[in-house]
């Protein structure tokens, strides 16, 4: 039955289950023994598990996903946990040409059952070096699936199904969004896990977005329909592979795409994103395409610029307006 | 040592040797492109560590890792047509010559970016000390690699959680171009082990006697539980860094004067006697008579005749193995996407 869990605590149901499902599971990266995780999501399964399984590293970003890599290579089942997704650029070497390739190189003969969580994204005023958005990044990485929960739901489901898949997976989590509310049904059955899900249904525009950027668009859409134009709303859930096909029946609906990302706009993920779907949809459309996206900037310290450097509801609501007026 | 062991040794490495002429042969005619690193100075390494490894052993390596390969038993012609790009080689084509993997002889692969095969090792180390095994991890490396960041790293995290890893280095003094002296602040590669409380030792890396004791030694080490042991083991390459390499930076008389040492003459030595002329054995008196054929006793009996005989075969096995690589059909696109989705199973995605 559903009860109202925090994201970070659907995290950390969802680890306990896998770790005691079975014995090839186990974490790694820094804190996340004893100290319990920096956002809590390991809290409490050192003491179950101990410290084979919950592995506490030194700083050693690139070493420690590396060693993920080898020991995926032999059966385990790895969750790596890169504190922020911002150390994970010292790690890239492991994902891109380790993990997303050794399958591939080798002809097909080893297993990469490995899991790569970050949380990511901008927090509150943490600065230039740790306000990353990488997705961009990893999206251009055949080999890599990448996962995007946006609900405690979602967390619960698709980190589950990211340790039982045999492939490599990245789990791009959400600072702001360990500490968000939402229902958990641990029973419910799980949907595909690179399923996009309609969260909101509307005639009027398609709105698509991923991670925290689903709940502005759903705040932004609850505005637009104050003003008469309903929305509907599309939460990705995935960026690699994207389900194209439900976005698509979607624009034969309401013909008109806004795109929310909280990358920068430049080669952004919604670059990819309106990309696909003008390919797929261009005689669907009744209006181009828009993107509201980060600015062009790495992110200001300053509370009031870092928070006009991203997305808010307000720029969505003015998009949606714009691109219904047309 | 025993006389099949020695001759085993020497025949491994004359195989690589004639394997790797002739993959140089191969790259000229164009049957072979890209990136080739060829191994011809160095067999004894190769040969002694893997020798004294046990079939249970995982080995990763470089992309200057055909040897490494051949001796583990993967057929020369499957490595053969693996440096091809053909279907029937260990990666199916899809790897090449930096990239060769084969999973039933755990062969854990070849990793073309300097300094991967550090993490790679300590993580397939981590996952058989969590199951208990009584296995081993033998991770190669060369002299240019220790000063990549990862080598530390995995170090550190294997003296940590004592991973079963044995650190390979092949220090062949050079960084393709760059001597170790203008590449390592120092250049005794085995003293940085220390940091991490390894124990260390440098070996003779052209003496394959010397190089399998020492394996034998490092890994009964690991098996009686004692965490990681390294080795380095001094030695050189005869050819370019790869087949695209003049090696201008060398000195003929350098090259010259290791070739003098070639690890092969040197294991020839000592496996084939040099019977003594009976003015010999008079000259030496009668103790040392008995010393000399318990000598000859102990290293093995090859004879000239017999040593010709190997090489002929080896001849014909590296032409059988050209012959298959030439044989083997291109691996299809179809074949590719296989290969990149090969985990997928009867998981749905969407
Ligand atoms: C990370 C990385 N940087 C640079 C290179 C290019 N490169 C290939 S081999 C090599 C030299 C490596 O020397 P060493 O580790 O001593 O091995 P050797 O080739 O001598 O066997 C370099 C610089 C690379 N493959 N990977
Ligand atoms: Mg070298």
């Amino acid at each position: 039955m559903a009860g109202e869990v925090l994201y970070w605590q659907a995290l950390n149901r969802a680890l306990d289950a896998e770790l005691a499902a079975d014995d090839a599971v186990f974490v790694l990266g820094e804190d996340v023994g004893l100290y319990g995780g920096s956002y809590r999501v390991t809290e409490g399964l050192y003491a179950r598990y101990g410290e084979w399984r919950l592995r506490d590293t030194p700083i050693s970003e690139g070493g420690f996903t590396g060693l993920g890599v080898g020991a995926a290579l032999v059966g385990m089942r790895p969750v790596v946990e890169i504190m922020t997704i911002n150390f994970a650029l010292l790690a890239l070497d492991a994902i891109i040409n380790m993990a997303a390739k050794i399958p591939f190189m080798s002809g097909g003969q080893f297993p990469m059952p490995l899991v790569v969580r970050m949380p990511g994204g901008v927090a509150k005023q943490l600065a230039a070096q740790h306000s990353q958005r990488l997705e961009q990044t990893l999206m251009n990485v055949p080999g890599l699936r990448i996962a995007v929960p946006a609900t405690p739901q979602d967390a619960w489901w698709q980190l589950r199904q990211a340790i039982r898949s045999d492939e490599p997976i990245i789990l791009l989590e959400h600072e702001l969004l360990y500490f968000s509310k939402g229902p958990l049904d641990e029973t419910a059955e799980a949907p595909p896990m690179h399923r996009a899900s309609c969260r909101r249904a509307g005639p009027d525009l398609t709105i698509v977005a991923y991670s925290r950027m689903v709940d502005l668009s759903l705040r932004a859409a609850a505005r637009l329909a104050e003003q008469g134009i309903e929305a509907e709303v599309i939460d990705l859930r995935s960026l690699r592979p994207v389900d194209w096909d439900t976005c698509a029946e979607s624009l034969k609906r309401t013909h008109r795409l806004l795109v929310v990302e909280e990358d920068s706009r430049f080669a952004g993920a919604g670059a990819e994103i309106v990309a696909g779907l003008t390919e797929r949809c261009f005689f669907d459309l009744d209006a181009a395409p828009e993107r509201v996206a980060g600015r062009e900037l790495p992110i200001a310290f300053n509370a009031s610029l870092e928070a006009a450097s991203i997305p808010r509801p307000s720029d969505i609501v003015a998009a949606g307006k714009k691109l219904c007026a047309r | 040592m025993e006389s099949r062991t020695l001759r085993a040794l020497l025949h491994d490495m004359l195989l690589a040797r004639a394997f790797e002429e002739r993959a140089a042969e191969e790259y000229t005619r164009g049957n072979i492109a890209g990136f080739l690193h060829l191994y011809p100075g160095e067999e004894a390494v190769a040969v002694g560590v893997l020798h004294a490894a046990e079939p249970s052993d995982y080995i990763v390596s470089t992309y200057r890792e055909h040897v490494h390969a051949l001796v583990r038993g993967i057929p020369p012609g499957v490595l053969m047509a693996e440096l091809f790009g053909r279907k029937d080689g260990c990666s199916g084509g899809l790897g090449g010559s930096m990239h060769l993997f084969d999973r039933e002889r755990r062969f854990m692969g070849g990793y073309a970016i300097v300094g991967e095969t550090f993490p790679v090792a300590a993580g397939i180390g981590y996952a058989v000390a969590m199951r208990q095994l009584p296995e081993a991890v033998i991770c190669f490396f060369g002299d240019g690699a220790v000063n990549q960041g990862t080598f530390h790293e995995a170090l550190n995290m294997t003296a940590l959680w004592q991973l079963p890893v044995l650190f390979v280095c092949e220090n062949n003094r050079y960084q393709i171009g760059t001597e170790i002296h203008r590449h390592s602040a120092v250049a005794e590669v085995y003293k940085r082990a220390c940091g991490y409380r390894i124990p260390a030792h440098r070996v003779d890396g052209m003496d394959v006697l010397a190089v399998h004791e020492a394996t034998q030694a490092a890994l009964a080490e690991i098996r009686g539980g004692n965490g990681p042991q390294f080795l380095e083991f001094e030695t050189y390459r005869f050819r370019g860094h790869s087949m695209a390499d003049p090696g201008l930076y060398r000195s003929k008389v350098e090259v010259q004067s290791f070739e003098q040492e070639d690890p092969i003459t040197v294991a020839i030595a000592e496996t084939v006697p040099a019977y003594p002329s009976q003015e010999q054995i008079a000259a030496a008196g009668p103790d040392s008579i008995a010393r000399l054929s318990e000598h000859l006793n102990d290293a093995g009996h090859l004879s000239t005749d017999q040593l010709e005989a190997m090489k002929a075969e080896i001849g014909r096995i590296v032409e059988q193995a050209v012959e298959f690589a030439a044989n083997s059909p291109e691996p299809t696109m179809a074949d590719a996407v296989a290969a990149l989705e090969c985990n997928r199973g009867t998981e749905v995605l969407i």
